[in-house]
């Protein structure tokens, strides 16, 4: 069992919504990631998704656009993304941890070399935008046999075909993407999203986290009424942008919010 | 420019993106779509050429994918683009066979044209492909010179990537990100380009070379003065190029060069270069 399972499964257990926050890894400068992660569980994350930088995000917002150009302006390459997590992994061998970004660098590095890597380090999930379930059924093999499960979106207008695609090749949960459009923009319908969640629990019985467009303690309990979890991505990554050379008030910033969100979701689910 | 032709033509709003340094260089071009109705929309991010600006058409087409068409210039991108824009490109090639058939007698010894994503290229190329006697090349910018990085050659200095929902050759580094590009010409100022040609170039088919800055700007003047042409920058590359390839061919020898765009759009940025004021 992958420690993303585990996971969902505790919280199933214990009847909690995930929190699943975004950052993108060396943004802005690379030894803040680490810490951050940490004090994103302490905050009460239950995974972590670790955007790999790329020149190109097609699929980001103007905020994880310039999350992207920060990290890359010092270099932040895959392997340094990797390293990162085997130091998460000093401290914490609970959190899951999910990688997303896009499939050029993993291309770049290698599929077989990236999966050792990515196990060795103590990676949990990936997610790589551009590349469709159709395409990606050798390198799924891969991460099938290093307990590392492949997530994918679906969106809003998502096919019932493609959902099945997506529910014999994806492990851990199933991304639905709660918007059209790119990350961090638009405002959410929560009615269609709880409609397409039951469409897409017809196809797969792995458990659904939504995202973009989620910024607030209330859209994650509105979103939480029908998603196993949440993930918040641009809310949180617009905070580094206010970086002025000390991690410590960033990572409390980050923190007081996620703390925020997590109560909110814990009392609704109580109530 | 055809986006906002059809735009007008059918009664459709067009979004044009192009990159903020595009829209600097490319000034004529941009006047003409606005005059044709379409909004431009200058891409601030990354680079600022054509790259970025097929990421926020992306961008703008997944979250208006309901009621908007994506139409992409270049024989690169997410399948069927680079097939469906092939198609229609190829009447290049179908009427320039039938017209050397007619003219000639027979078929030519190489056929010429320049390569950024490559449409006008696999256009010509296309209906040759099954004439092996016919030589085809496909010309790159060298920008810079090909030992200097400052170019947009991934054919011949690129490795194979994913990037806009294809697998070709791209410019990158060792990491997987994209790398800049430099051409003089903003048409061929990108960093794959059509997987069609990736797939020619490794089977053998087409050879694809490069041609500098310089020597595209000498390809320029070369034809404005001794045909009456004036070419785009773009194909200027082609020109170049085929005046080496016609020291090898012959003067018995028939080569097809494809003139893919005027010159007109350019002669500022030419003008400028060379330090003239119009």
């Amino acid at each position: 069992m992958s420690r993303i399972e585990k996971r969902f499964e505790s919280l199933r257990n214990s009847g909690r919504k995930g929190l699943i926050p975004f950052i993108t890894a060396g943004d802005p400068v690379t030894d803040i990631t680490v810490p951050l992660m940490h004090a994103m569980v302490d905050a009460g994350a239950d995974l972590i998704e670790l955007g790999i930088p790329f020149s190109d995000p097609m699929a980001d917002g103007p905020v994880i656009q310039k999350a992207n150009q920060r990290a890359l302006s010092h270099g932040t390459s895959l392997h340094d993304v990797i390293e990162m997590v085997k130091q998460f992994r000093e401290k914490d061998e609970a959190t899951p941890v999910l990688f997303m970004g896009y499939l050029n660098p993993v291309e770049a590095m290698g599929y077989e070399e990236f999966a050792d890597a990515a196990q060795q380090a103590g990676v949990d999930g990936l997610l790589l935008v551009d590349l469709p379930p159709e395409e990606a059924s050798e390198f799924n093999e891969l991460l099938y046999q290093r307990d590392i499960d492949p997530v994918y979106l679906l969106a809003p207008t998502s096919t019932p075909q493609r959902m099945e695609i997506v529910s014999l090749e994806a492990r851990g949960f199933v991304y639905y993407v709660s918007i059209r459009g790119v990350t961090g923009s638009a405002a959410l319908d929560y009615d269609e999203v709880r409609q397409s969640i039951s469409e897409i629990r017809q196809h797969t019985s792995l458990p659904v986290g939504v995202g973009f467009g989620i910024n607030s303690p209330e859209s994650a309990v509105r979103i939480g009424e029908s998603a196993d979890a949440v993930v918040i991505g641009s809310a949180i990554v617009r905070m580094m942008e206010n970086y002025g050379g000390e991690k410590q008030i960033v990572i409390n910033a980050v923190s007081d919010f996620l703390r925020g969100v997590r109560e909110a979701l814990d009392t609704s689910s109580q109530a | 420019m055809a986006t906002a032709t059809v735009a007008a033509r059918l009664g459709l709003e067009g979004v044009v993106y192009m990159g903020a340094d595009d829209i600097e260089r490319q000034a004529p071009n941009v006047y003409r779509m606005k005059l044709l109705g379409a909004s431009v929309v200058a891409v601030e991010s990354g680079s600022r050429t054509l790259k970025d600006a097929l990421n926020e058409a992306m961008r703008d087409w997944v979250t208006n994918v309901e009621d908007t068409f994506y139409i992409i210039g270049t024989v690169a991108g997410p399948h069927p683009y680079p097939a469906m824009v092939r198609d229609f490109q190829s009447i290049i090639g179908r009427e320039a066979r039938e017209q050397i058939l007619q003219q000639a007698g027979r078929l030519p010894d190489a056929l010429v044209a320049c390569v950024g994503g490559g449409s006008n290229a696999i256009g010509l190329f296309h209906p040759f492909i099954d004439d092996e006697s016919v030589e085809m090349y496909g010309v790159e910018a060298a920008g810079d010179g090909l030992e200097t990085n400052h170019h947009a050659a991934p054919l011949c200095k690129g490795r194979v990537g994913v990037l806009h929902g294809n697998r070709t050759y791209l410019m990158e580094d060792a990491n997987g990100q994209i790398t800049e590009t430099h051409s003089i010409s903003a048409g061929l100022d990108y960093p794959g380009v059509g997987p069609e040609h990736a797939w020619l170039k490794d089977s053998g088919r087409a050879n694809y070379v490069a041609v500098s800055d310089s020597e595209a700007m000498q390809g320029f003047h070369d034809i404005t003065r001794l045909e009456g042409i004036i070419p785009a920058l773009e194909s200027s590359h082609a020109i170049a190029y085929a005046q080496k390839l016609a020291a090898i061919i012959g003067t018995d020898g028939i080569m097809i060069v494809n003139l893919s765009g005027r010159g007109d759009k350019d002669i500022q940025t030419i003008a400028k270069i060379e330090g003239v004021e119009i």
